[in-house]
């Protein structure tokens, strides 16, 4: 089949069964939109800024397991789009990126709107080509999709140079693919999930460390039947949240700088750490020489580099989660008594009576946890919950009762402010039946306000919650405790009228003093049909708790803040 | 720790870029490059590169294994067993007293490679240790430039 690049790139998102696409045009990719205004095998979604493209692109990866796709143009378009690609990049989501470029013939002459975009992206991809000939661009598009999706999922760049865009090459999509130097390992070795299993029966102390991969790779159903039968308790990371189910007992909660005293306890106590998919954080590990220091360590991972990379591993495994622990559940029915650990998980339980997580609240404000904690009493399991970054996210994490895995989308690796709308955006068109949260500060929603527009104009009804405390909350939390209150740059209530600003947009605002009118408005919100923002008057000196301060030990958590 | 040396033998696709995406592995993560050689296998469409490097062990482990991520990387080979090779070219002044300079060109198996009617350019082949040590030796003679090609290797 005879057809342009741009004809090519339609073809092969049909192929690859992408039902949306999220986008902003311009100079370089315009022969690509306008087979795009010809085609009806996807809803293309113009958002209003780049970043946002990417970001929606992603919420609908998180929240489907499926590749996001976006369209952005060159010069500027790319460059907004790298906090994007960047994101995705650090939290595993897979993601094409198609962008344009300037012709072949103009690279390397600082042409208007040339900017060298895979030498940008390099460092914050998985992948990325420079496309030089349309005949190229069938294989370069399925290796993209392939990719992205398999093994440590990651964003995938593709850059397409607009002369080539119009180029006429034939067209065959392959239906296999095999490539020559990439080939992930997805069965974990018998010998080694043999002697992990080993390690666990031998052991006193155990606790799963369940990290991102679990959600990656679908493993949530094998993880949790797993810790079932072995009866070892389970700490999450922020990306984990919901592979275990709160309402699991075996679940202790999430574990490191904002975890939770009895997670980060088993962390330190434990004997042997069964690490599924997590890549030890800094945020997770606090100062790396007294992290679990009494533990054996097995470590799940479909990235070799992932194992060993911050601690050395007794038992590396290099695999897909959800083939390992399929593999080791026979093993662990045979070899494994869930009662020898009662002790231990009497131990935690006790720990978590006496520092739950906790919070006082208060009849005269809002508090930012009871409105969440709220949320998940009003809608749990209903609604799919998207966080910006900050205080508002560990809330999030932290009070929100989450049931299963892609129910909650957040920026962990990068921690990216503005994150929240665009990837509610993009859950919300995925799950249209949905209702979706985002969760967010009157900081972050400030980065990505612009998105109100595209959420009013394509009717994607996401509901945004604002806990409103009039400052950069996160970084005023350390000023407090590090800086002796020395509130530099972080004074945040000279702000718009959040309620003026949706309307003005076309979408629903309501302002929230009273836990009466929080009820009253999401109410409203959910009946609504369109973009809403409650902006929740909260607390404005409410510190996220317990903590590990950077570089602290686990063990060693400050619980509460005395002034 | 004490940073260790490593030979790397690194075959990638030779396509646009990789080079850079090797290079910038090293610089984003703050590795070492002690010398970097590159050049297409005949027949293939494949190029070797040998890298020469320093750190810990643990440094040295995730070198390997980030390289190894590198979706263009077909083998990383690390094996202590390498034929090892470096070329080193020594300008030197014709107004210096050449004498003796025939037995140590001799000692290292090195040769004239060129003249011209101001100086003449030696050349040395071999593992770098000894080119160390040959161009210390050399030095006698007031080279006004010295090129290092780096190491290439083979593996046994």
């Amino acid at each position: 089949m005879e057809l342009s690049g741009s004809q090519m790139v339609i073809e092969a998102l049909r192929k690859e069964n992408v039902s949306v696409v999220f986008g902003y045009p311009g100079g370089a990719i315009m022969n690509v939109y306008d087979e795009v205004y010809k085609q009806n095998h996807f809803k293309h979604i113009l958002t209003r800024h780049e970043q946002a493209a990417i970001h929606a692109a992603d919420g609908y990866a998180r929240a489907t397991g499926e590749v996001g796709v976006a369209f952005v143009t060159s010069g500027p378009g790319f460059t907004n789009a790298v906090t994007g690609l960047a994101t995705a990049y650090m939290d595993s989501i897979p993601l094409v990126v198609i962008s344009g470029q300037v012709p072949i013939s103009m690279i390397g002459t600082d042409a208007f709107q040339e900017i060298d975009a895979v030498g940008i992206s390099r460092p914050c991809v998985k992948h990325n080509y420079l496309v030089k000939d349309a005949k190229d661009l069938s294989r370069i598009l399925k290796e993209a999709f392939y990719i992205a999706r398999s093994g440590r999922p990651g964003p995938v760049h593709v850059d397409i140079p607009k002369d080539v865009t119009a180029q006429i090459a034939h067209f065959s999509y392959p239906s296999e693919i095999k490539m020559q130097t990439y080939k992930p390992t997805y069965k974990g070795n018998p010998r080694q999930i043999k002697k992990a299993i080993e390690a666990i029966a031998a052991a006193k102390r155990p606790v799963l460390y369940i990290g991102g991969g679990a959600i990656n790779s679908n493993a949530a159903e094998e993880v949790r039947e797993f810790a079932k039968i072995c009866g070892i308790p389970a700490v999450e990371t922020l990306m984990a949240r919901g592979v275990m189910g709160d309402a699991n007992p075996l679940l202790l909660g999430m574990l490191g700088m904002h975890g939770c005293y009895c997670a980060n306890m088993a962390m330190s106590e434990a004997d042997l750490m069964i690490a599924f998919g997590p890549r030890f954080d800094d945020r997770v590990t606090g100062k790396l020489s007294e992290f679990a220091k009494h533990a054996k360590i097995i470590h799940v991972d479909i990235d070799p580099s992932s194992i060993g990379k911050i601690v050395p591993i007794d038992y590396p495994i290099v695999g897909d989660l959800k083939n390992v622990v399929e593999a080791m559940i026979p093993l662990a029915k045979e070899q494994i008594q869930a009662d020898k650990y009662k002790p231990w998980r009497e131990l935690l339980k006790r720990y978590n009576e006496i520092h739950p997580l906790r919070y006082e609240d208060s009849n005269d404000v809002i508090k930012p946890q009871w409105a969440i904690e709220r949320v998940g009493e009003l809608l749990g399991d209903k609604a799919v919950i998207c966080t910006d970054v900050g205080q508002h996210q560990m809330w999030a994490a932290q009070f929100y009762p989450f049931s299963y895995p892609r129910q909650w989308l957040s920026s962990g690796g990068l921690g990216t402010m503005g994150y929240g709308l665009p990837a509610a955006m993009g859950a919300k068109v995925a799950l249209p039946n949905k209702t979706v949260i985002n969760f967010t500060g009157d900081g972050s929603i400030l980065m990505n306000i612009q998105e109100l527009m595209t959420a009013v104009e394509n009717k994607i009804a996401v509901i945004n919650i604002i806990l409103n405390n009039q400052f950069l909350g996160m970084v005023r939390q350390w000023q407090t405790f590090f800086y002796n209150k020395r509130y530099s740059s972080t004074d945040l209530s000279v702000q718009p009228d959040f309620v003026k600003l949706v309307e003005s947009f076309g979408g629903r605002g309501f302002r929230v003093k009273t836990k009466a009118e929080f009820d009253q408005a999401l109410n409203d919100a959910m009946q609504s049909g369109c973009v809403c923002m409650i902006d929740v008057q909260v607390d404005r000196f409410e510190n996220v708790l317990p903590m590990v301060p950077a570089g602290g030990t686990l063990y060693n958590m400050m619980l509460e803040y005395k002034e | 720790m004490d940073a260790i040396r490593r030979v790397l033998s690194v075959i990638v696709l030779n396509e646009d870029g990789v080079l850079s995406r090797i290079s910038g592995l090293f610089a984003g993560r703050g590795y070492n490059i002690d010398s970097l050689t590159v050049a297409p296998i005949p027949k293939t469409n494949l190029s070797r590169l040998t890298i020469v490097t320093s750190g810990s062990t643990a440094v040295l482990e995730q070198i390997v294994k980030q390289l190894h991520k590198l979706i263009p990387t077909y083998k990383v080979i690390e094996s202590g067993e390498f034929v090892e090779k470096e070329l080193a070219l020594v300008k030197i002044p014709l107004s210096e007293d050449f004498n003796g300079l025939d037995a140590m060109l001799k000692a290292y198996n090195g040769t004239i490679a060129s003249s011209s009617e101001e100086s003449i350019v030696l050349m040395v082949a071999d593992d770098y240790n000894r080119i160390d040590s040959f161009l210390k030796a050399v030095k006698k003679y007031n080279p006004t430039d010295i090129v290092r090609s780096g190491s290439v290797a083979m593996d046994l």
